[in-house]
Protein backbone atom coordinates (compact mmCIF):
# COMPACT_ATOMS: atom_id res chain seq x y z
CA UNK A 1 0.00 0.00 0.00
CA UNK A 2 0.94 3.65 -0.69
CA UNK A 3 2.72 5.65 2.08
CA UNK A 4 0.59 7.59 4.45
CA UNK A 5 0.70 10.40 7.21
CA UNK A 6 -0.50 9.13 10.31
CA UNK A 7 -2.76 11.14 12.53
CA UNK A 8 -2.63 10.64 16.46
CA UNK A 9 -4.07 7.45 17.70
CA UNK A 10 -8.04 7.54 18.51
CA UNK A 11 -9.36 5.22 21.35
CA UNK A 12 -12.17 3.68 19.95
CA UNK A 13 -15.27 1.71 22.27
CA UNK A 14 -13.65 -2.22 22.66
CA UNK A 15 -13.48 -4.36 19.65
CA UNK A 16 -16.53 -6.86 19.92
CA UNK A 17 -16.05 -10.33 19.12
CA UNK A 18 -17.57 -11.90 16.22
CA UNK A 19 -19.33 -15.01 17.74
CA UNK A 20 -21.66 -17.30 16.40
CA UNK A 21 -23.44 -20.34 16.68
CA UNK A 22 -23.98 -20.54 13.17
CA UNK A 23 -22.23 -22.36 10.35
CA UNK A 24 -20.29 -19.34 8.91
CA UNK A 25 -18.74 -20.80 5.84
CA UNK A 26 -17.33 -18.11 3.30
CA UNK A 27 -14.84 -15.71 3.75
CA UNK A 28 -13.98 -12.40 1.80
CA UNK A 29 -10.46 -11.56 1.36
CA UNK A 30 -8.56 -8.19 0.67
CA UNK A 31 -5.00 -8.24 -0.86
CA UNK A 32 -1.80 -5.51 -0.88
CA UNK A 33 -1.91 -3.81 -4.00
CA UNK A 34 0.89 -1.26 -4.10
CA UNK A 35 -1.28 1.25 -5.24
CA UNK A 36 -4.04 1.75 -2.52
CA UNK A 37 -3.80 4.07 0.45
CA UNK A 38 -3.22 2.35 3.65
CA UNK A 39 -5.82 5.66 4.82
CA UNK A 40 -7.98 4.85 2.40
CA UNK A 41 -8.44 0.90 2.48
CA UNK A 42 -9.35 1.84 6.46
CA UNK A 43 -11.63 4.22 5.38
CA UNK A 44 -13.36 1.75 3.36
CA UNK A 45 -13.71 -1.18 5.84
CA UNK A 46 -15.13 1.46 8.27
CA UNK A 47 -17.64 2.90 5.81
CA UNK A 48 -18.60 -0.26 3.90
CA UNK A 49 -18.51 -2.94 6.98
CA UNK A 50 -19.56 -0.37 10.14
CA UNK A 51 -16.31 -1.91 11.99
CA UNK A 52 -14.24 0.64 14.27
CA UNK A 53 -11.23 3.21 13.34
CA UNK A 54 -9.33 0.51 15.70
CA UNK A 55 -10.47 -2.60 13.79
CA UNK A 56 -10.63 -1.16 10.40
CA UNK A 57 -6.74 -0.22 10.80
CA UNK A 58 -6.31 -3.74 12.21
CA UNK A 59 -7.21 -5.21 9.40
CA UNK A 60 -6.14 -2.47 6.99
CA UNK A 61 -2.58 -3.82 8.65
CA UNK A 62 -2.73 -7.26 8.45
CA UNK A 63 -3.43 -6.54 4.24
CA UNK A 64 -0.07 -4.42 4.46
CA UNK A 65 2.04 -6.93 6.54
CA UNK A 66 0.63 -9.90 5.49
CA UNK A 67 -0.61 -9.62 1.99
CA UNK A 68 -3.64 -10.64 2.75
CA UNK A 69 -6.89 -10.70 5.26
CA UNK A 70 -10.34 -12.31 5.98
CA UNK A 71 -11.92 -8.90 6.07
CA UNK A 72 -16.01 -10.74 6.50
CA UNK A 73 -17.12 -13.71 7.07
CA UNK A 74 -21.01 -15.01 5.98
CA UNK A 75 -23.11 -16.90 3.43
CA UNK A 76 -21.59 -17.60 -0.15
CA UNK A 77 -24.21 -14.39 -0.94
CA UNK A 78 -23.10 -12.38 1.37
CA UNK A 79 -19.59 -12.46 0.62
CA UNK A 80 -20.56 -11.77 -3.30
CA UNK A 81 -22.00 -8.79 -1.91
CA UNK A 82 -19.08 -7.89 0.12
CA UNK A 83 -16.81 -8.83 -2.75
CA UNK A 84 -18.30 -6.98 -5.25
CA UNK A 85 -18.53 -4.07 -3.12
CA UNK A 86 -14.66 -4.20 -2.49
CA UNK A 87 -14.18 -3.89 -6.49
CA UNK A 88 -16.59 -0.86 -6.41
CA UNK A 89 -13.82 0.73 -4.05
CA UNK A 90 -11.16 -0.34 -5.67
CA UNK A 91 -9.65 -2.73 -3.80
CA UNK A 92 -8.49 -6.47 -4.74
CA UNK A 93 -11.17 -8.98 -3.06
CA UNK A 94 -11.78 -12.44 -3.49
CA UNK A 95 -13.82 -14.74 -1.82
CA UNK A 96 -13.65 -18.55 -1.02
CA UNK A 97 -14.74 -21.14 1.64
CA UNK A 98 -13.69 -20.47 4.56
CA UNK A 99 -11.53 -23.76 5.43
CA UNK A 100 -9.96 -23.56 2.22
CA UNK B 1 -0.82 24.80 -6.74
CA UNK B 2 -3.77 23.35 -5.03
CA UNK B 3 -3.78 22.57 -1.57
CA UNK B 4 -5.52 19.23 -1.40
CA UNK B 5 -8.80 19.25 -0.03
CA UNK B 6 -10.08 20.42 3.66
CA UNK B 7 -13.52 20.42 5.56
CA UNK B 8 -15.10 23.22 4.91
CA UNK B 9 -15.82 24.92 9.04
CA UNK B 10 -19.77 25.96 8.22
CA UNK B 11 -21.19 22.97 5.65
CA UNK B 12 -18.82 20.59 6.87
CA UNK B 13 -18.43 19.68 3.05
CA UNK B 14 -14.97 18.82 1.61
CA UNK B 15 -13.35 21.72 -0.12
CA UNK B 16 -10.53 22.59 -2.60
CA UNK B 17 -9.23 24.84 -5.11
CA UNK B 18 -7.62 23.52 -8.52
CA UNK B 19 -5.56 26.04 -10.85
CA UNK B 20 -7.22 25.71 -14.28
CA UNK B 21 -4.61 23.38 -15.68
CA UNK B 22 -5.22 21.31 -12.40
CA UNK B 23 -8.72 20.99 -13.34
CA UNK B 24 -8.54 20.20 -16.54
CA UNK B 25 -6.45 17.39 -16.05
CA UNK B 26 -8.53 15.90 -13.70
CA UNK B 27 -11.03 16.30 -16.68
CA UNK B 28 -9.05 14.87 -18.52
CA UNK B 29 -7.75 11.64 -16.99
CA UNK B 30 -11.14 10.97 -15.51
CA UNK B 31 -12.31 11.48 -19.70
CA UNK B 32 -9.81 7.98 -20.17
CA UNK B 33 -11.50 6.21 -17.78
CA UNK B 34 -14.44 6.66 -18.72
CA UNK B 35 -13.57 5.92 -22.48
CA UNK B 36 -11.61 2.87 -21.66
CA UNK B 37 -14.13 1.57 -19.27
CA UNK B 38 -16.70 1.84 -22.19
CA UNK B 39 -14.22 0.62 -25.16
CA UNK B 40 -13.68 -2.70 -24.42
CA UNK B 41 -17.15 -3.84 -24.32
CA UNK B 42 -18.73 -5.27 -20.96
CA UNK B 43 -20.86 -7.48 -23.50
CA UNK B 44 -19.42 -8.60 -26.77
CA UNK B 45 -22.44 -8.08 -28.89
CA UNK B 46 -23.42 -10.22 -31.95
CA UNK B 47 -24.41 -7.51 -34.72
CA UNK B 48 -27.90 -8.67 -34.90
CA UNK B 49 -30.16 -5.82 -33.06
CA UNK B 50 -32.72 -7.94 -31.79
CA UNK B 51 -30.45 -10.36 -30.19
CA UNK B 52 -28.02 -7.37 -28.65
CA UNK B 53 -31.38 -6.71 -26.68
CA UNK B 54 -32.76 -10.08 -25.96
CA UNK B 55 -28.69 -10.73 -24.49
CA UNK B 56 -28.52 -10.52 -20.63
CA UNK B 57 -25.45 -11.89 -20.04
CA UNK B 58 -22.29 -9.91 -19.03
CA UNK B 59 -18.62 -11.39 -19.85
CA UNK B 60 -17.51 -14.70 -18.46
CA UNK B 61 -13.83 -14.12 -18.81
CA UNK B 62 -11.29 -11.92 -17.68
CA UNK B 63 -10.22 -8.61 -19.49
CA UNK B 64 -7.78 -8.52 -21.82
CA UNK B 65 -6.94 -4.90 -20.68
CA UNK B 66 -4.70 -5.19 -18.11
CA UNK B 67 -6.24 -2.14 -16.14
CA UNK B 68 -9.57 -3.42 -16.73
CA UNK B 69 -8.31 -6.84 -15.21
CA UNK B 70 -7.28 -4.95 -12.08
CA UNK B 71 -10.56 -2.79 -11.61
CA UNK B 72 -12.72 -6.32 -11.94
CA UNK B 73 -10.81 -9.07 -10.64
CA UNK B 74 -11.64 -12.41 -10.65
CA UNK B 75 -13.44 -13.06 -7.30
CA UNK B 76 -12.72 -17.03 -7.10
CA UNK B 77 -9.22 -17.62 -8.15
CA UNK B 78 -9.65 -21.63 -7.80
CA UNK B 79 -13.05 -21.88 -9.67
CA UNK B 80 -13.36 -21.01 -12.97
CA UNK B 81 -16.97 -21.47 -13.52
CA UNK B 82 -17.96 -19.62 -10.14
CA UNK B 83 -15.96 -17.09 -11.42
CA UNK B 84 -17.39 -16.76 -14.70
CA UNK B 85 -20.78 -16.32 -13.14
CA UNK B 86 -19.67 -13.58 -10.64
CA UNK B 87 -17.76 -11.87 -13.28
CA UNK B 88 -21.55 -11.91 -15.63
CA UNK B 89 -23.49 -11.03 -13.03
CA UNK B 90 -21.44 -7.99 -11.63
CA UNK B 91 -19.54 -7.03 -14.27
CA UNK B 92 -21.69 -4.76 -15.88
CA UNK B 93 -22.80 -2.84 -13.07
CA UNK B 94 -19.04 -2.43 -11.78
CA UNK B 95 -18.42 -0.91 -15.13
CA UNK B 96 -21.23 1.32 -15.20
CA UNK B 97 -20.93 2.34 -11.41
CA UNK B 98 -16.92 3.63 -11.95
CA UNK B 99 -17.86 5.16 -15.46
CA UNK B 100 -20.74 7.28 -13.32
CA UNK B 101 -18.18 7.80 -10.41
CA UNK B 102 -15.58 9.61 -13.36
CA UNK B 103 -18.97 11.52 -14.84
CA UNK B 104 -19.41 13.09 -11.34
CA UNK B 105 -15.53 14.16 -11.32
CA UNK B 106 -16.20 16.18 -15.25
CA UNK B 107 -19.96 17.19 -13.67
CA UNK B 108 -18.54 18.78 -10.66
CA UNK B 109 -15.24 20.49 -12.05
CA UNK B 110 -17.60 22.11 -15.06
CA UNK B 111 -20.53 22.92 -12.45
CA UNK B 112 -17.57 25.12 -10.60
CA UNK B 113 -16.73 26.97 -14.20
CA UNK B 114 -14.51 25.02 -15.83
CA UNK B 115 -14.42 26.03 -19.28
CA UNK B 116 -14.22 23.81 -22.50
CA UNK B 117 -10.72 25.58 -23.42
CA UNK B 118 -10.14 26.84 -19.87
CA UNK B 119 -7.48 29.93 -19.53
CA UNK B 120 -4.80 30.36 -17.42
CA UNK B 121 -4.98 32.21 -14.33
CA UNK B 122 -8.82 30.98 -13.51
CA UNK B 123 -9.22 28.79 -10.43
CA UNK B 124 -12.05 26.32 -9.77
CA UNK B 125 -13.62 25.93 -6.40
CA UNK B 126 -14.76 22.54 -5.73
CA UNK B 127 -17.18 21.66 -2.67
CA UNK B 128 -18.03 18.24 -2.37
CA UNK B 129 -21.12 16.46 -0.49
CA UNK B 130 -20.98 13.55 1.00
CA UNK B 131 -22.47 11.87 -1.81
CA UNK B 132 -19.59 13.77 -4.11
CA UNK B 133 -17.15 12.47 -1.67
CA UNK B 134 -17.53 8.85 -2.30
CA UNK B 135 -17.39 9.23 -5.89
CA UNK B 136 -14.33 11.14 -6.18
CA UNK B 137 -12.33 8.79 -3.70
CA UNK B 138 -13.54 5.89 -6.24
CA UNK B 139 -12.96 7.71 -9.11
CA UNK B 140 -9.02 8.75 -7.91
CA UNK B 141 -8.58 4.99 -6.90
CA UNK B 142 -9.39 4.05 -10.02
CA UNK B 143 -7.33 6.56 -11.90
CA UNK B 144 -4.37 5.70 -9.39
CA UNK B 145 -5.18 1.78 -10.16
CA UNK B 146 -5.15 2.61 -14.03
CA UNK B 147 -1.76 4.62 -14.26
CA UNK B 148 0.12 2.53 -11.84
CA UNK B 149 -1.02 -0.61 -13.74
CA UNK B 150 0.44 1.33 -17.08
CA UNK B 151 3.09 2.21 -15.29
CA UNK B 152 3.91 -1.39 -13.53
CA UNK B 153 4.07 0.78 -9.97
CA UNK B 154 5.64 -2.02 -7.69
CA UNK B 155 5.56 -2.11 -3.54
CA UNK B 156 8.58 0.56 -2.20
CA UNK B 157 9.63 1.58 -5.90
CA UNK B 158 9.97 5.29 -5.17
CA UNK B 159 13.37 5.42 -5.12
CA UNK B 160 12.93 4.24 -8.53
CA UNK B 161 10.54 6.57 -10.19
CA UNK B 162 12.89 9.62 -7.96
CA UNK B 163 15.94 8.54 -10.33
CA UNK B 164 14.25 9.29 -13.56
CA UNK B 165 15.15 12.56 -15.35
CA UNK B 166 11.99 14.77 -14.80
CA UNK B 167 11.78 15.25 -18.87
CA UNK B 168 11.30 11.04 -18.64
CA UNK B 169 7.62 11.00 -19.98
CA UNK B 170 6.93 8.06 -17.12
CA UNK B 171 8.62 10.71 -14.50
CA UNK B 172 5.73 12.52 -15.93
CA UNK B 173 2.77 10.23 -15.39
CA UNK B 174 4.26 9.04 -12.34
CA UNK B 175 3.89 12.57 -10.76
CA UNK B 176 0.01 12.43 -11.77
CA UNK B 177 0.30 9.40 -9.85
CA UNK B 178 1.72 11.33 -6.37
CA UNK B 179 0.04 14.48 -6.98
CA UNK B 180 -3.73 12.42 -7.22
CA UNK B 181 -2.75 9.90 -4.40
CA UNK B 182 -1.96 13.14 -2.73
CA UNK B 183 -5.23 14.63 -3.60
CA UNK B 184 -7.10 11.14 -2.19
CA UNK B 185 -5.26 11.44 1.01
CA UNK B 186 -6.60 14.83 1.68
CA UNK B 187 -9.89 14.13 0.78
CA UNK B 188 -9.94 10.80 3.14
CA UNK B 189 -9.24 13.07 6.27
CA UNK B 190 -11.80 15.44 4.67
CA UNK B 191 -14.08 12.37 4.63
CA UNK B 192 -13.02 10.55 7.59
Amino acid sequence: MGTVSTSPVELDEPEVVDVTLLARPWVTIVWNDPVNLMSYVTFVFQKYFGYARAKAEKLMLEVHHDGRSVVSTGSREEMERDVQAMHEFGLWATMQKADA
Amino acid sequence: MTHGFSRHRRSGACVATFTAFEADLLRSLAGQLIELLRNEEATPGSGDPLEELLDFSGPTSEPDDPVLARLFPTAYPDDDEAAADFRRFTEGTLRNGKAAAAGTVIETLEQAGLAPEPEEGVYIDVELDQADVMSWLRSFTDMRLAIATRLDVEEGDEDYWESLPSEDPRAQVHDIYDWLGFLQETLVECAG
